[in-house]
Parts: structure tokens; C-alpha cells; sequence
């Protein structure tokens, strides 16, 4: 066994047992010639990998804040009702074991689950003791899941549409024939696509690197692990498109001279597995994927889809590839480029499944086609994914340069108060900004906005968005690590009212070394949310801060501090 | 190989090309302070504390090769404060309860500390109880004081080539684990090294640990003749003659007021020079004058003590919390990783010598309640100056006492600088 097929390799076994033995720990261990620890420390850092034996069905609740705003808690408390068992808790029991898990990409159908990887969606206390109730009963998860269709709810007129047009497979292939791969990379380059995951990298100058690398062997990665809260639009594209993605990594093995291809594909996404390996499937009988693609001498590329099994930070590119290569998700140090040293130490290029699905659409629909469409330097449509407060919640197909206020307005938010462009590592705007514009030159976004009306309380978005970070951090790193922790406090902090505008200095303060030295783009941005809502927020922070005399400078709760305590005498009283 | 030419804070260095900057920089005479970083290891840029800017850009110094022209910034305000917020994260983040660790004195994040002069720590303490496991044959890992710097995990390894520790679990429960079966593989010098190359206390050897007296250990003396300045003490100009003092000890040990009253000859001109108010050394129980500096020995852990605290700040122009207790919660700060409840418990219902429906946990209108943990001074009221130590060092108190009163700049010596 090859260590890079660790991962598809204890997904085996995770789906045999219901959890990964210690025997079978000892067996990889001696297969692969390492210690023990070496191979637990794989299996622990991957949030759907068990060490200890569970239920039957394993059920994983969403905890993003559009679930806790949707009804989280009560479902939560409904499942650890019907099925007597505790969050969290290994309890032996045979039927059921619950966890807690980052946002499933279901955000448009909060609070939504995973039973067995098979989704069920708008939970409510009654629809879960029915769904538990059927459970015991011996029906299928399968036979009872929800299928969440990718509620398409907005594309621009068709002249204009990029993504959600009409797809012929292979349109996009046969421009490959009479076109060098120096000629499709300028069209590439001429359209200015830029990486749509969210970092924004020109994709023609990452592929031209790759292109231009002597590694003996090349690799094409689409990253299809998109873990941030509140985005679920590459689903769209996997479920209704995915061959449009497929011809993109052919395009971009074309233009590199890769000969392998892999989706790194988040295990949330498990449902749709079968639909893109039939996909698959398709390309390669009917020879777009294969030998001699398309006729062409020698081009050869093949892709395989490998699952992910529940870690945000694979999303990051180098993390993602330690991760195919069968180890933790550790980000890589920055030191090079994976078009320099990638997959295996071969030259790499990672990219989002939206910048696949798109430079196919470049090739197939032409550049003219783009440089019409968007803003000077953002070419195109973006889709994104809205979820919160509004009416309709969904996927959006728009033009580049859209402004937030039309936005909102297309997806009907009811008294917008706090959007959240591009997740929790993205940035907050308040009411004020609404004319700003989806775009480059102003307000990137990477595909997530969530919208929370007045209603909604800041401290509670923020603490969630901590908690996220404290709990997918890869842990290699202090700040991130330790940073988020101490901000985790800080916010907890506000919550119960014991803050002074000494604490917002020092949220300031901390945010920015936390920023400035972390070792990746997770601990980087895990800040910039908080940071930023101090001053956009002011209004929200005044009201919910305390003047404090200069020299007492701290609030102390007393009564909290001698709760316990009081608590303990009343208990032990006889 | 060729000798290329790079700028660290604007001054021409001179290296091979391609060397680390952390030894590049220190050939050329400059200090970066590291912790994970190990000479011939593949960086690993996991502890941070050596961030620099190169060209700009912050990044691991650990994980830069120099190249010509390269622009690299060390010693701004601005990295030399992040450099030392990392290292107080790493002291937040685990139980480092100096005065009780078998490392202290041959600590290398301990030493770091006092390189940085780190009198507190910005951030409040975490107090996450964390394991100490002494299954391994010879090797006790003790999760308190672990700084997940991967030192270990990249370093030792058994002698047919096996991993001896890893990660495991991630986020903020990433913790370093062990192999026990490849543990047992190592020879006692295998073992010691891991000890060794530990920078904190973290991997102990059995048996081995508390081997050399105070003094005696590596980082004990220092640099010779280094002395540390008492910067951004609080200047505080006083019309009085005489110079009022107040002191107490909170939940403390008397420890602290036992170093005061080291000072030696010192103690002659301190009598001419001020007089000692509210003060167990006086036994005042009441403020009857206003003060200029309140000395305060220990935190708080009950509702007598803030009270107290709260009395000192009203009546103390300058307010210095004295010692490891007063700073962060110290010794008595062990009980905050466990529930008061069970710590109440263990103590007054359950221990070995308390007979079952016999003994209760005291509890009175007159006396006051415990509170939920062990909270540091600066918790609960401002605090002007730190002055570390477990006990601080008898002249360190002394010069900052006198830095406050006289507006003169003092030193101390660098093994007056301590944490235990």
C-alpha cells in the first residue's frame, strides 16, 4: 500500500467498522513501515474518522451560525432526546452517535444534517423524532434523506450567463485540437480568470508556472473542498455541471502536460460521489479522459476522485495536497509554490472547482465573450451562494460589479443589518456599504454571503465564527492556535457584558498579531472579522460595553466568580 | 557556493548563499530567538516566535534562505511585540507553572522569557487541564507545558528508523502524543535527548529530572554582566519627605514578603528613606494614610481578597503586583484546570483523613466564599507594574521600589530576573 492512498484506504475500513480498530491502525502501521502514533495522528486529526466504535448511524449536525439562527439548539436538543444519546459522546450506543460538525454546505436548507453522509435538510424538532423514529424502525437513511436540489435562483439574461447555459459534453474539448497549449493559456490569460476559491491568483500565470516546470511529472488538483461557512456553490456546479469541471482539469492538463488528475472531494459531499465518477465514466468511453484524448497524440490525463473526511483547512492548496498524500492537513511552510513542489514533490496546480467549470466555458464561449462581461479586472460571473435572512435563499449567477444593495434585493433580505462576504474569513459590511460592488477593484467575495437582519446579535455571529476557527485550525501554529482561543475568551467575554473599550483596543491589538504572524491564510483571515466589526459596529459595541472608573479599568462579576462555590454549600448542606 | 550580501534593520550582513537567516543572522552578529527551529531540520515554522519580514513580507525566519539583496527587518517595535505576544501565547496556552518544573532553569521558552523581558503575560491564562502521562518506560510527557513545537516528532526517532511521537487530534486540542511501543525501543541516551531537545518541561526522563541545584543550571546565570533595564515602570513624583508604603499578601505564600525583607543592608536605607503603612510588617490593618506604592504578594482566590485589592488600588498611587501569584495566579492557580466543586470536595468530604458525614466544607457568613478560581491581579484592578519571580529576587523589588520613588533608571542583574 502506497501511503498516498491512506486516506481512501481508512475510509474502508471507517465504513466497515463504524470507526477505525486499533488493529487496523497496528496493520496499516506495519504496511507502511511507521510507528503507531504515526498513523492515530492521521486518523484523529480527520473529524470523520472514529477511534472508538459507533452507532449504526452516525448523524452530524451542522453548527454554522445560519443552523444556530435556523433553529440549531432545539434540533440538537431533539436529537439527544429521541435517541438518548449525548453530542460529542462516544456512549456505545448501537443505533446512534451524534457530533457536532462545520458547515455541510446545506446553508440554503438550515438546520440541516448528515445521517450516514446522506443529507436531510429544514430539520425541526418533529421531523427529527419521525426520522429517528423510522431509524429504529429498521427504514434506510437513503430511502428517507432529502435530495437539496441547488436552488438556481437567479442568472443573468443568457447572453450573459457563464456558468448555468446549456452544456454539451465535450463543447469546450474540441477547441483543444487546433489550438497549441500556449494558445489556450492566452485565452486563459486574456480573460483574466483569477482563482474562485477565494485567494484570487491569476490562474493562466499558476498553470503557466506548471507549464513551464521540468518535474518529471505534473499533476492537476480540483480542489472540491469548499468548507467555509456558508458556501455550498460548487455544489451547484458538481451536481449540475460536473462536466463542465471535468473539461476544465482536461484544459488545464492540456495546457501543463499533466498526466494525472485528482478531486479532492469534502466527504460533506459524499452524495455526490456516484454522480461524478459516472461522469467520469462517461468522459472516458467516450474518450475525453484516457489515452490520446480527443484524438491528440500522447495527450494523456486521467482523474481519480479522492475523498476528503472533514477538515476545513484542506481548502488551503498545500494542505489539501498533504492531505492526498496521506497525512494531516497541515498547510505547508511557505517556502514554495506547489508548481514547484506540489504533489509528491511533482509540479502541482490546485484550483476551485468554479475556475474549472469556468476557463472550460472560456474555451468553449471564447475570451471575447468574458472581456464584455464584468469589470476591468474582474471578468465574467461569479456565482455565489446567499443564505440568512432573506427570502430566497440559493445559488446566484451574477456579473461581476453587482452591487450588495441589488443583491439584496434579488434575494429579498429582510432589513439587512450584518452580511458577511466570503465566510467567516472573509469581512463584514454594515448597512452603509450596501452600494458597494462585487468585484476586484472593490469587494472580492469568494462565493458565501450571509445575511443577518437587525435582529440578529453580533457577539453570537462572531463567537461562532471563532469557535469555528478555534476548533479547524490545523494546530500546528501558535497564534492560530493559541490566538484563537484567547480571542474564543475575549468574545465570551463580551457576551456576558464584562467589556470595556480596553478590550476592543485589545481585540485590535491581538487580531493583527494574530494576523501577522500566523503560519497560512486560515490563521491570517481568522481575525479580520472581529477586527473589522468593532468599527462598523461601533454603534452595536458601545451599547453592549461598560464605562469603567481608570483605576478599577476591569469589570469583575463578582456574583458569577462565587457561583460555584455557593452552588457547592447548598449541594453538600445536610 | 558564494557569498552574497542581504540587509537586516538596514545593516549590510554578508553570507553563503542559501543559509538559513537564522544562522545567517547570527554570523553576522544579530539574534533571532527561536524555538522549534533545529539546525539541521527541515523548518518547520511551527512556534512562530522567530517572525521577521523579508522584504515586506512577515514570515518564519526559520524557513528563509538568504538570497542577494533579500531586505529583512528583526528588531522593529512592531516584530519585536508580536515576537513576544507569541511567546505569552505559548504561556497562556499550557500550565507553565515555573516555581514547580522539573526544567525550570534548563527551560529554553523559560529562558526566552527573560530574554524578551516578559514581566506578564497581555493575554488571561487559559487554565485547560491538560494530561500527564507516565506510561511510557521511561519517559514522562507532560501535556501542561508542551508548546506543540514538533521538535520531538521530527527528532526522535528509534534506531530502526520509527517515529516515537506525533500530533494527534487538531484545533486547539492538538496535542503531541506517544508511541509506548516505540518508547520502549530507546536507549537511556536515546531518551535523555528527547528530554534534551524538549524546550520546555514537557518530556521528562524518569528519574532524571531535578539533577542540578539552583545556580548551577543552564540558564540560570546568563550572559555575564548582562543587566536587564527596569523600563516602563510608572514614574510617580511625590512631594512627601517621606515615602509611604503599603503591602499584602493575597493568596500568596509570605514568600514574597519574606524576599522583601532580603535586601540586606538595603533594608538600613529603606528605613530612612520610607515608611511602611497598612503592611503585615507592621500589622496596620487599616489604611491611615494615603500611599505611594501598595506592593501586593499573591492573587486572588477568594471575595476577601479582592475586597482587599480593591482597598489597596483606592488608597496606593502606584500599584505593583509582586511575584508569580499577584502576576498570573501562580501555585495556587494549579486548582483553576479543575472544577471548584471537585477540588472542594477532594479536599474537605473525600480525602483520607475525613471521616465520611463528619466533616463539612466551611462555609460562614463571616468567612469568605472561595471563588471559582484563582484570578490574577490585573483581573481585577489595574496594575502599574509587574515584578516577576517565585520569589522575586530581593534587589529586583528594591530597584523597581526606588525606579518608582527617585525617577532614576535602574538595572538589575540578569540572575535577578526570574520566574521561580
Amino acid at each position: 500500500m502506497k501511503r498516498s492512498r491512506l486516506l481512501p484506504h481508512l475510509w474502508e475500513i471507517q465504513n466497515n467498522y463504524g470507526y477505525i480498530p486499533d488493529h487496523s491502525i497496528t496493520e496499516i502501521s506495519q504496511k507502511l513501515n511507521v510507528s503507531k502514533i504515526e498513523i492515530e495522528s492521521v486518523v484523529s486529526f480527520y473529524h470523520f474518522f472514529h477511534l472508538k466504535p459507533t452507532g449504526k448511524y452516525i448523524i452530524y449536525l451542522n453548527n454554522s451560525i445560519i443552523s444556530e439562527y435556523k433553529g440549531f439548539r432545539e434540533v440538537k436538543a431533539a436529537f439527544e432526546k429521541e435517541t438518548g444519546c449525548t453530542f460529542g459522546v462516544y456512549d456505545k450506543n448501537p443505533l446512534f452517535t451524534l457530533f457536532e460538525t462545520s458547515c455541510i454546505g446545506l446553508s440554503d436548507f438550515e438546520p440541516a444534517a448528515l445521517i450516514n453522509f446522506h443529507p436531510f435538510t429544514d430539520l425541526t424538532p418533529e421531523k427529527v423524532k419521525t426520522i429517528i423514529n423510522q431509524l429504529k424502525s429498521g427504514v434506510y437513511p437513503e430511502e428517507i434523506a432529502n435530495n437539496p436540489v441547488s436552488k438556481i435562483q437567479y442568472t443573468p439574461e443568457y447572453s450573459k450567463t457563464v456558468f448555468f447555459r446549456n452544456y454539451t459534453i465535450g463543447n469546450s474539448l474540441k477547441v483543444l485540437k487546433n489550438n497549441s497549449a500556449d494558445e489556450i493559456l492566452e485565452k486563459i490569460s486574456l480573460s483574466k480568470l483569477d482563482g474562485h476559491g477565494g485567494a484570487f491568483f491569476p490562474t493562466a500565470t499558476k498553470w503557466e508556472y506548471c507549464k513551464n516546470s521540468n518535474s518529471e511529472q505534473k499533476i492537476v488538483i480540483c480542489n472540491a473542498d469548499e468548507g467555509e461557512p456558508g458556501t455550498f456553490k460548487d455544489k451547484s456546479l458538481l451536481r449540475n455541471l460536473p462536466g463542465l469541471v471535468i473539461e476544465g482539469m482536461i484544459i488545464a492538463a492540456y495546457v501543463t502536460g499533466a498526466e494525472k488528475g485528482y478531486i479532492y472531494l469534502r466527504a460533506e459531499y459524499k452524495y455526490l460521489l456516484k454522480k461524478l465518477e459516472d461522469t467520469l465514466k462517461e468522459f472516458e468511453e467516450k474518450g475525453f479522459l484516457g489515452e490520446n484524448i480527443f484524438g491528440i497524440n500522447n495527450f494523456n490525463f486521467s482523474i481519480r476522485v479522492v475523498l476528503g473526511a472533514g477538515a476545513y483547512v484542506c481548502g488551503a492548496e498545500t494542505a489539501l495536497i498533504e492531505s492526498l498524500e496521506g497525512k494531516r492537513g497541515e498547510p505547508r511552510v511557505r517556502k514554495y509554490f506547489p508548481t514547484e513542489y506540489g504533489y509528491l514533490g511533482y509540479s502541482t496546480i490546485v484550483n476551485n472547482v468554479e475556475t474549472f467549470a469556468k476557463a472550460a466555458r472560456i474555451i468553449e464561449l471564447g475570451t471575447d465573450f468574458f472581456t464584455n462581461l464584468g469589470t476591468e479586472k474582474s471578468k465574467g460571473t461569479k456565482i455565489l451562494s446567499i443564505s440568512g435572512d432573506v427570502a430566497k435563499p440559493g445559488i446566484y449567477e451574477v456579473e461581476w460589479g453587482i452591487t450588495v444593495q441589488e443583491i439584496l434585493d434579488l434575494c429579498q433580505a429582510t432589513s439587512p443589518y450584518f452580511i458577511q462576504i466570503s465566510g467567516p474569513s472573509g469581512e463584514c459590511i454594515n448597512n452603509k456599504e450596501f452600494e458597494r460592488k462585487i468585484c476586484k477593484e472593490d469587494l472580492l467575495c469568494g462565493g458565501s454571503i450571509m445575511v443577518f437582519n437587525k435582529s440578529r446579535g453580533v457577539f453570537k455571529i462572531l463567537r461562532n465564527f471563532i469557535q469555528f476557527f478555534k476548533t479547524e485550525s490545523c494546530g500546528a501554529c501558535t497564534p492560530c492556535r493559541a490566538g484563537n482561543q484567547i480571542l474564543y475568551e475575549k468574545i465570551r467575554k463580551f457576551e456576558r457584558g464584562l467589556c470595556s473599550q480596553v478590550d476592543i483596543d485589545e481585540v485590535k491589538n491581538w487580531g493583527n498579531i494574530i494576523k501577522l504572524t500566523s503560519r497560512c491564510g486560515l490563521g491570517q483571515f481568522s481575525t479580520n472579522t472581529f477586527i473589522m466589526a468593532l468599527d462598523k459596529f461601533q454603534d452595536y459595541f458601545s451599547l453592549k460595553t461598560v464605562e469603567v472608573n481608570k483605576n478599577l479599568n476591569v469589570e469583575f462579576d463578582m456574583e458569577s466568580a462565587t457561583y460555584d462555590y455557593d452552588e457547592v454549600i447548598k449541594n453538600t448542606q445536610h | 557556493m558564494k557569498n552574497i550580501s542581504f540587509t537586516i534593520d538596514g545593516r549590510e550582513c554578508t553570507s553563503v548563499k542559501g543559509e538559513n537567516l537564522i544562522e545567517a543572522a547570527r554570523q553576522n552578529g544579530i539574534f533571532i530567538p527561536t524555538l522549534c527551529h533545529f539546525k539541521h531540520l527541515n523548518p518547520i515554522g511551527s512556534c512562530r516566535v522567530c517572525t521577521v519580514k523579508v522584504n515586506g513580507r512577515t514570515l518564519a525566519g526559520c524557513t528563509i534562505d538568504v538570497e542577494e539583496g533579500m531586505d529583512i527587518e528583526v528588531n522593529t517595535p512592531e516584530l519585536l511585540d508580536a515576537r513576544k505576544a507569541i511567546l505569552e501565547m505559548m504561556f497562556v496556552e499550557g500550565n507553565h507553572f515555573c516555581p514547580s518544573c522539573e526544567k525550570s532553569g534548563d527551560c529554553k521558552m523559560q529562558k526566552l522569557g527573560y530574554e524578551m523581558g516578559m514581566r506578564f503575560t497581555r493575554f488571561p491564562h487559559l487554565f485547560v487541564d491538560r494530561i500527564v502521562d507516565a506510561r511510557p518506560e521511561r519517559i514522562v510527557v507532560n501535556q501542561n507545558r508542551c508548546i506543540k513545537c514538533k521538535r520531538c516528532i521530527e527528532e526522535v526517532i528509534t534506531t530502526d528508523g520509527y517515529k516515537v511521537f506525533n500530533f494527534t487530534n487538531k484545533g486547539n486540542e492538538t496535542k503531541v502524543s506517544i508511541d509506548y511501543e516505540q518508547e520502549a525501543k530507546l536507549s537511556d541516551a536515546q531518551a535523555e535527548q528527547a528530554m534534551h531537545i524538549c524546550p520546555t518541561g514537557s518530556i521528562l526522563v524518569k528519574g532524571k529530572s531535578f539533577s542540578k541545584p539552583f545556580g548551577d543550571r543552564q540558564f540560570d546565570l546568563g550572559p555575564k554582566g548582562k543587566m536587564i533595564r527596569l523600563n516602563e515602570v510608572k514614574k510617580y513624583k511625590t512631594t512627601n519627605k517621606k515615602k509611604r508604603i503599603a503591602t499584602t499578601s493575597l493568596a500568596g505564600c509570605f514568600g514574597c514578603h519574606m524576599s522583601l525583607l532580603d535586601i540586606d543592608l538595603g533594608i538600613l536605607d529603606l528605613i530612612e528613606l520610607v515608611e511602611f503603612n497598612k503592611s503585615p510588617i507592621t500589622d496596620i490593618k487599616k489604611f491611615t494614610q494615603r500611599c505611594d506604592i501598595g506592593l501586593i504578594e499573591g492573587g486572588c482566590c477568594n471575595t476577601d481578597n479582592i475586597e482587599v485589592l480593591r482597598e489597596f488600588r483606592k488608597n496606593c498611587d502606584v500599584l505593583v503586583s509582586v511575584g508569580e501569584c499577584a502576576i498570573w495566579g501562580g501555585v495556587p492557580a494549579i486548582r483553576n484546570t479543575v472544577p471548584l466543586e471537585e477540588c472542594l470536595k477532594e479536599t474537605y468530604l473525600n480525602s483520607i483523613t475525613s471521616e465520611e458525614n463528619e466533616t463539612i466544607i466551611p462555609n460562614h457568613e463571616d468567612i469568605p466564599k472561595i471563588l471559582n478560581k484563582v484570578y490574577p491581579n490585573r483581573e481585577i484592578v489595574a496594575i502599574d507594574y509587574h515584578i516577576p519571580g517565585c520569589p522575586p529576587n530581593a534587589n529586583h523589588i528594591w530597584n523597581v521600589v526606588k525606579s518608582i520613588l527617585f525617577e532614576e533608571e535602574y538595572s538589575i542583574a540578569y540572575p535577578e530576573f526570574k520566574y521561580d
